[in-house]
This record gives structure tokens, C-alpha cells and sequence, in this order.
């Protein structure tokens, strides 16, 4: 099993015509995921070819919808038109939709969060490298080859890091049931919290990694939920233990603020929930292999 | 993007928050003109941070001459580690009755923009909500209900403040909001906001943070910024579309992915290294952006050791490859680089890097012992 999608998961994309929006989107087929249809305004009718498959254009996400019913959503256009396709998508019934773009005005989030949520759909993103389920289907750009199927659910903030964890995991033999990267923007929609609760929830995963970073509170949040809440085993790394303060590390919401948002804090907290924090990314694994008696 | 203070109080009285008379000067002279003009002011310098007051960069101007005198003293001054460059000029305030803080901001736990005040204002807002936070009062704003009357009056009421200024107050943090939605805020703050010995209110400071990611609609407020205020390198870095902060130590870092950047800087760290930098190429970079990368990072003569870990995804190990050894082409250099490359394409990419006479690591711990060790000087 899997958390949010698998192989039968029908895939909208917008902006699958774009530079970056095509190449990933062959990627994501090669891989194995079901894309349906995709959407470009004024492109309508189009024919977007991947391998032998022939996925249909569609002007707006509304026609995807009424003829080829995917209920899962990629975005990846430029920043200035991503609020008006998340809002596009979530209007269209979708009800899970995974935004890509980086440089979305924060206020933007705000109303748009605001919005989804009254719509009851799930937005994961947006900055983030998307998610992937070993052998079954990603949305995003989690490079396939250094996942494999297992029992460990991975939940980051980050990207590369994320692609890292994954790679030493599998050469461990530790294979991953989804990998999930939320993206750090200080304003987003799916959480850590959401996450663990659907790993929790999952039979197949047995152990969780949680990869964090300097900034905002979410893994402050995350602990506390683990610890009243999470009976599975979770280890987790916090990137930005020597991050200035007052200096935004690349991401958005990378920031420490006075004594809010530093990685002491955060690996405070979750050590208080019983969750070990590496001190090196290259020994996560290792204490996965350990704590699950390989 | 960080505004001056100048700045801030300009967009601020645009949505009708009151602020005194000011003119902004760059050379005493100048200064000595605009004091003829106002009367008794306050010359402040105008550098991207705070406590100026404590490091002596505020100063009275009771007269014209005083006032060219302070600018003379305060013009050029280094307020940690920022030169100034030129100083506000504002009229005194009528008297002050009392220093309040006021801030409209991001709250994202909430995930809403929220109101913080205090009548214990002109201080540390960090160290009054370290000692006394029940002396801030928070409230969230509703983006569809903007500030209402009963939300003024809380955060009035709260302060003690005098029943006759709640209206002005209203129209005040109102104005306040305005500011901070209509330029993208991710932070607007007065403090202090004062009562006049008129029993007025008037914002005597002002700061604000504009959302980078808004700029591009915010014509104006972009043409604020004030590049004298960035370090060259930031600049040049901002100019690639590449993110770099200078830091204190000597292994210049090239990353891609700010998680994995940051990461490289811990492990540095924990191997007893000191990060000169951060920097993170970015997804998909090609190889011009790798080699502004690398010449960013030699520009800083600290630098003893470079420490390159790319895990390739949206990147590709060739490109970064091609990147460093166009660099190496155009910079002279005798520093020591380690290069680490996994992921897509990364075969491909150390093979490019076969002749440059590079250290390679498979793992971030191997690669960050090895720039550690080079950088001490011993290899
Ligand atoms: N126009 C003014 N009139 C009278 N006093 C002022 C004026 N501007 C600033 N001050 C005083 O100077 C102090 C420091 O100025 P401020 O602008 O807050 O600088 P900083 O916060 O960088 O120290 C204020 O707390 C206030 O008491
Ligand atoms: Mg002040």
C-alpha cells in the first residue's frame, strides 16, 4: 500500500506543454504514472505525446475534468499564473492537487489556503519536489531510480536532502512505501501532521522518516502530535543547526527569528517525543536499519 | 527585501499613517539645508537594521548646526557592519507621552496576518516577549474582513490607551494593514509609535520586509531597493538567480536544493569545519549559473577550501561539471576543491571532471572531512 497516490491515480498536469512541464511530465510516465490529460490555455486540442502514449490538451482544467475525470493534479507553471491553476483545479472538484512552482506571493497562499480548505481539497505544495511512490507512480520531480518499495514512509521539507535520505535508504536495502516532500514555503497546504497521520494510518509503512528544517513552528507542531499521537517509529534530521539568524536560507520560510524557528528548538521537541535526530544525514539510515533490527 | 526606514514611513503615510516631516540627506551639508528648513530635528541613519538609537546612529539636530554636526558624526559610521550612507532628518515630535509598538505580520502557524502591540514599546520587542509576554497583545486578521472597529478597540483597551485616541488608532492600524497588504508585507512596523505631548499619535519609526516574491508586481517598491546595501557578492548572486549569504568561515560551499545547502553547512560544521557561505544553485542550474557560482565563492579571499555537492535531480551532474571546468577557465586559483556528485548524470559528470585535478568523495561526510582537511592546509 501507499499513502495519497499509486499506480491507478488519474493525473491532470498544468502547464505540460511548458519547458520544464513536458520534460517532467515523460518522466512521470516513463515511471509509470497514469497521466490522463493536461492543460495549457490556448493549446486546447493539442496531443501530448510521451513514448507511445497520446495524452490530450485541454484549454482549462474543466474540460480535463468532464472528459477524461482525474482526480489528482500537477501544477507546474510560472509562479505568476500558480495561484489561478490552484484555484483553477481545486474549482474543477479536484480533490488532491500538487503545486511545484516556486515564488508564490505569500498573501497569495493565505487566501488560497483559506479557499481549499473550504473546498475540502488537499493542496501539497507548493515548492515542493512533489511525491513518489516506489514502483507505482510520482508527481513531481523525486528522481525515480533512488527509490525502491519497502516498509519506511519519508516526510521532508526539502528536495535534494529528501533525494538523499532516499538514495542511502535503498543502498541500505530499505525500501520506501511513499515519499513525500511538502516543500518550504512559510505558508503551504499539506503538513508534516497530515502526513504522519496518513502513514499512521497506512498498513504498509512501519517506520517514518521526517526530514525538517530551520523556520516557522510545523516541527515543533509534529512532535507534539507524534508523541500523543503516532505509535509507529519516526527518526528525523533538521537541516540549518548553523543557519544564521535573521538570514533567509533560500527557502521562503527557512528563517530564524529571534528564538523562534532554530533547530535546537525543533530537535528539542522531538527528542521530548521519543523521535532520535541525526546529527548527519548519512546516518539516518543507519538508525532506521538499527531501530527496525536489520 | 528590506525597505529604509525612510522608505517605510513614506509608504506608511500614503495609507494615512501619521509620521513627522522628514528630508533624507547624504552629506552634512545637505543636512545643515533641510534643518534650516524643518526647525529642531532628529538625524537618524538609514542602514538595514535596528538599535540604531543604542550605536549612536540617532542624534538631536536642535539646530542647523547641531543637526550638520550629527550628520557629520553619524554619515560614514559602521552600525554592525553596515556603512551609512545617508541620514532621515525628521521633526521632533511635540513631546512624548508614551512609546507603543505596533506591527502588522505573517503568522504562519495561523496562517494569517496578525497584529502585534505593546504599550511597552521603543524597546527589544524580542526581549519584552522573552520577559513580560503578556504585555503583547496578538490579534489575527481575517484577510476578507481587513481590521475591524472591535479589533482596534481590543488592542486599544489592552494598552491602556486613552479612550479619546481610539478612533485615530482604528484608522491608524487600518491604514497600517492597507500599507501591508497593498505592498506585500511580510512585515510593517512601527516602534515606536508615540503619543505627543499634543496627545497625538505619530509613527516616529518605521520598518518593513517586502515579500521577494512579490516584486514583480510591486514597480515602485522594487526600484527601492538599495544595492548599496548588499554586499557585492549577494548582488551578483541575486543578478545569476543563484541564493548565497557570505558567512565568517573559509570552505566556500556550492549546493543545489537550500535543504541539502544548509545540510552541507552542518556537516561542515560537524566535522569541525567552518562554512564560508551559503549558497544554493538552484533546481536545473546550467553551467553558467555553476560557474557564477564558483566565482562568487573564490571572490571571498577567506576562502581556503571548496566544497561542491550537487545531488543531482532536476540538475545534472554533467552540467555542473561543464559549469566548474568554465570556471577554472576563467579564474585563476589555487584553492582546493573537493567535488561530490550523485544522482542524474553524475557518472557523466565526474568523468568531465577527470583532469581537473579535483578531490572527489562519494558521501556528504567524506567530502565534508576531506574540504575540512584542505582547508586546514594539510593534504
Ligand atoms: N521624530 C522624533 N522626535 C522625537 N524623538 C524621536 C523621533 N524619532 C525617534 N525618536 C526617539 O529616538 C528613539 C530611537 O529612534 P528609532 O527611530 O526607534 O531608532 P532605532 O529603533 O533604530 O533605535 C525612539 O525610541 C524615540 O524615543
Ligand atoms: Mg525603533
Amino acid at each position: 500500500m501507499s499513502i495519497l497516490i499509486d499506480k491507478n491515480t488519474r493525473v491532470v498536469v498544468s502547464g505540460i506543454t511548458g519547458r520544464e512541464g513536458s520534460f517532467h511530465t515523460r518522466q512521470m510516465i516513463e515511471y509509470g504514472t497514469n497521466v490522463v490529460a493536461g492543460v495549457t490555455p490556448g493549446k486546447g486540442g493539442q496531443i501530448f505525446e510521451a513514448g507511445d502514449q497520446k495524452i490530450p490538451v485541454f484549454n482549462t482544467i474543466q474540460e480535463a475534468v468532464e472528459s477524461t475525470n482525474p482526480n489528482a493534479s500537477m501544477i507546474i507553471v510560472p509562479a505568476r499564473f500558480a495561484v489561478d491553476a490552484i484555484y483553477e483545479a481545486a474549482d474543477a472538484g479536484i480533490p488532491f492537487i500538487t503545486c511545484l512552482t516556486e515564488y508564490i506571493p505569500v498573501l497569495d497562499m493565505i487566501e488560497a489556503r483559506a479557499y481549499l480548505d473550504a473546498k475540502g481539497a488537499r493542496l501539497l505544495g507548493p515548492n515542493c519536489p512533489g511525491l513518489l511512490t516506489p514502483g507505482e507512480a510520482k508527481i513531481g520531480f523525486i528522481p525515480g531510480s533512488v527509490a525502491m518499495p519497502g516498509p519506511v514512509g519519508v516526510v521532508s521539507k526539502s528536495g535534494t536532502l529528501t533525494y538523499e535520505v532516499i538514495d542511502a535508504l535503498t543502498r541500505l536495502g530499505i525500501g520506501q512505501t511513499t515519499c513525500v516532500g511538502i516543500g518550504g514555503d512559510p505558508i503551504n497546504g499539506t503538513d508534516f501532521i497530515d502526513v504522519l497521520k496518513l502513514f499512521e494510518a497506512d498498513p504498509d509503512t512501519e517506520h517514518i522518516v521526517m526530514i525538517g528544517e530551520i523556520g516557522g513552528n510545523a516541527e515543533e507542531k509534529a512532535a507534539a502530535f507524534i508523541k500523543e499521537h503516532v505509535t509507529k517509529p519516526v527518526t528525523s534530521f533538521i537541516a540549518g543547526r548553523t543557519a544564521p539568524p535573521g538570514r533567509r536560507m533560500g527557502h521562503a520560510g527557512a528563517i530564524v527569528e529571534g528564538k523562534s524557528g532554530t533547530a535546537e528548538g525543533k530537535i528539542e521537541a522531538l527528542r521530548a517525543a521519543g523521535v532520535p535526530v541525526a546529527d548527519n544525514p548519512d546516518d539516518i539510515a543507519k538508525i532506521v536499519a538499527e531501530r527496525m533490527g536489520k | 527585501m528590506n525597505l529604509h526606514e525612510y522608505q517605510a514611513k513614506r509608504l506608511f503615510a500614503e495609507h494615512g499613517v501619521p509620521i513627522p516631516n522628514g528630508e533624507v540627506a547624504h552629506t552634512p551639508a545637505e543636512a545643515r539645508e533641510i534643518a534650516e528648513r524643518l526647525g529642531g530635528v532628529i538625524v537618524k541613519a538609514q542602514v538595514h537594521t535596528g538599535g540604531r538609537g543604542k550605536a549612536g546612529g540617532v542624534k538631536l539636530g536642535r539646530t542647523p548646526a547641531e543637526a550638520e554636526a550629527a550628520a557629520a558624526a553619524i554619515l560614514g559610521m559602521d552600525i554592525k557592519g553596515y556603512t551609512v550612507g545617508k541620514v532621515l532628518l525628521d521633526e521632533l515630535a511635540p513631546g512624548i507621552e508614551q512609546e507603543i509598538y505596533l506591527a502588522v505580520l505573517i503568522d504562519r502557524a495561523n496562517r494569517r496576518p496578525m497584529i502585534m502591540a505593546s504599550a511597552a514599546g521603543g524597546m527589544d520587542i524580542e526581549q519584552v516577549a522573552e520577559e513580560t509576554p503578556e504585555k503583547i497583545i496578538k490579534v489575527h486578521i481575517e484577510p476578507s474582513l481587513g481590521v475591524r472597529s472591535y479589533q482596534s478597540t481590543y488592542v486599544a483597551s489592552r494598552m491602556g490607551l486613552p479612550k479619546e485616541l481610539w478612533r485615530d488608532f482604528h484608522k491608524l492600524l487600518t491604514g497600517l494593514y492597507s500599507c501591508f497588504n497593498a505592498n506585500d508585507a511580510s512585515l510593517t512596523e512601527i516602534n515606536p509609535l508615540v503619543i505627543t505631548g499634543e496627545g497625538k499619535l505619530l509613527a516616529v519609526d518605521g520598518k518593513m520586509t517586502i515579500d521577494d516574491n512579490a516584486l514583480f508586481r510591486l514597480e515602485k517598491v522594487a526600484a527601492m531597493r538599495d544595492v548599496a546595501e548588499e554586499p557585492d557578492a549577494e548582488r551578483q548572486a541575486r543578478e545569476a538567480g543563484i541564493n548565497f549569504i557570505k558567512l565568517d568561515g573559509n570552505i566556500g560551499c556550492m549546493v543545489n536544493g537550500a535543504g541539502l545547502a544548509m545540510t552541507t553547512m552542518d556537516v561542515t560544521k560537524l566535522f569541525g569545519g567552518e562554512p564560508a557561505n551559503f549558497l544554493d544553485i538552484g533546481g536545473g542550474a546550467q553551467a553558467e549559473q555553476v560557474a557564477a557560482a564558483l566565482r562568487i565563492i573564490l571572490s571571498d579571499p577567506n576562502v581556503k577550501a571548496v566544497l561542491i555537492n550537487i545531488f543531482g535531480g532536476i540538475t545534472r551532474g554533467d552540467e555542473v561539471a561543464k559549469g566548474i571546468v568554465a570556471a577554472l577557465g576563467q579564474v585563476e586559483t589555487e584553492v582546493p576543491m573537493v567535488v561530490r556528485l550523485a544522482g542524474t548524470n553524475a557518472e557523466e559528470g565526474m568523468a568531465i571532471l577527470a583532469d581537473a585535478e579535483m578531490e572527489t568523495a562519494v558521501t556528504l561526510s567524506d567530502a565534508a572531512q576531506k574540504a575540512v582537511k584542505l582547508a586546514q592546509g594539510d593534504n
